[in-house]
């Protein structure tokens, strides 16, 4: 279990739901650990400021993680933790792998989920 | 928020959330700002072994104890905050901070911490993420059974390069001196560990991949012979620099970037003192970054207090 004030996708049938019902969808796929910690930070500090975006976090080591982010296309040469992925209207625009500070992701939410 | 405070701690790390502690036990309004996460380089080490008194704390346990109890006595926190304006010159200090606003304290206290040293090259940043990685915790199990680089020479390299066998087949050492600057016990350690090779005097120059990496390029300081490591990943240890460029200018700085105090902490501006990572110092610890931030916060207290001049 992920200890953040985010809401955990646990099930494969949640992503999808979560996919399905927000147009806008941020995941950051990760652990407990030094380079997941301070983007679920960024997530909890910024989920206010982009009431239209789902943000929501999801257990690295989880099943629904190997069945659903880990198995995607876009991240089959990530090799750093966490990694987050970002959807609109079911799609991936994009996804980066690692540590991200708060510029970066707002960054990417500014161009691709305005 | 409150927009006035009587002090003001840029950095949240061990040092700024120390500080803070002091400074609202004393009654001192005290806003902590930090550009990052609470906690400072606290929160990138899963296992912190040698703070006195809690054996085994992660660092995140021990950042989120340290803003608790900096909170619980009145302090008010600011993470992830992008400092626009830094005005500290005159008897009333300003730091601007975006989406949040301009905030006004007679006192501050600079303890920006460090930030890890990177090389610098192009190709480092094309691959982060993609191969290069600067935890070994986090990402070590995504090289399990490929041939690694670890850059660095000092403690953590030789440690995490020991630790990164657990997984890799091979770790190649890649060190700028012809000596580690590690500890003798992690150098043998390194030494006696049959996985582990060393390629001493060497240059990073590049590194290869499509899509992933591939390679990392070496040169010899000696006689510029390029090697060609095959390596899936690069692990870099290379130390850390003070996290003071937007202090440049603002305050006296090393020729290496570390803030200039005096032993009671100071600055070269009136009410404005360092603690931490970023001053200039010998020995950067989280007990020693503890230490700064108590003589910092008491220091500030007595300027506060002290009659105005004549």
């Amino acid at each position: 279990m992920l200890d953040t004030n985010l809401t955990h996708i646990e099930t494969a049938e949640q992503f999808q739901e979560e996919i399905a019902k927000n147009g806008k969808v941020m995941v950051c796929c990760g652990r407990m650990g030094p380079m997941c910690i301070p983007v679920y930070g960024v997530m909890e500090q910024i989920e206010s400021k982009y009431p239209d975006v789902a943000f929501r976090d999801m257990l690295f080591d989880s099943p629904v993680a190997m069945q659903t982010i880990r198995a995607l296309p876009e991240v089959r040469h990530f090799q750093g933790l966490p990694f987050t992925v970002y959807f609109r209207d079911g799609k991936v625009v994009a996804a980066t792998s690692s540590i991200q500070s708060k510029a970066q992701v707002t960054a990417i939410l500014d161009r691709e989920l305005a | 928020m409150d927009r006035e405070f009587d002090a003001i701690v840029l950095g949240g790390g061990p040092a700024g959330l120390t500080a803070g502690i002091y400074l609202a036990r004393a009654r001192v309004r005290t806003l902590i700002v930090d550009t990052g996460t609470v906690g400072g380089q606290m929160v990138l080490s899963y296992a912190i072994a040698n703070y006195p008194g809690a054996p085994d704390v992660t660092g995140r346990d021990l950042s989120r104890a340290m803003r608790r109890q900096a909170e619980s006595f009145g302090c008010t926190v600011l993470p992830l905050a992008d400092v626009t304006a830094l005005e500290l010159d005159g008897p009333v200090k300003a730091v601007e901070v975006a989406d949040e606003g301009r905030f006004t304290a007679r006192a501050v206290i600079l303890a920006p911490g460090g930030v890890p040293r990177k090389l610098g090259i192009p190709s480092e940043a094309a691959f982060e993420g993609l191969g290069i990685s600067y935890c070994a915790t986090c990402d070590g199990d995504f090289f399990t059974g490929k041939d690694i680089v670890v850059i660095g020479g000092g403690n953590s390299a030789l440690e995490e390069a020991v630790a990164l066998t657990k997984y890799a087949s091979s770790v190649t050492i890649v060190h700028e001196f012809d000596h580690f600057q590690a500890q003798p016990w992690a150098v043998a350690e390194a030494e006696h560990n049959p996985k582990i090779r060393f390629l001493m005097a060497q240059e990073v120059r590049e590194f290869v991949g499509d899509g992933s990496l591939a390679e990392v390029v070496v040169a010899s300081k000696h006689d510029g012979a390029i090697t060609r490591i095959p390596a899936s990943g690069a692990f870099l240890f290379i130390g850390y620099v003070p996290n003071t460029r937007f202090l440049e200018g603002v305050v006296d700085l090393t020729p290496r970037g570390e803030i200039v105090t005096d032993d009671a902490l100071r600055t070269n501006l009136p009410g404005v003192l360092a603690a931490g990572d970023a001053r200039a110092k010998r020995y950067r610890q989280i007990t020693t970054a503890v230490a700064d931030g108590t003589v910092a916060a008491l220091e500030t207290v007595a300027f506060l207090n002290a009659p105005p001049a004549a």
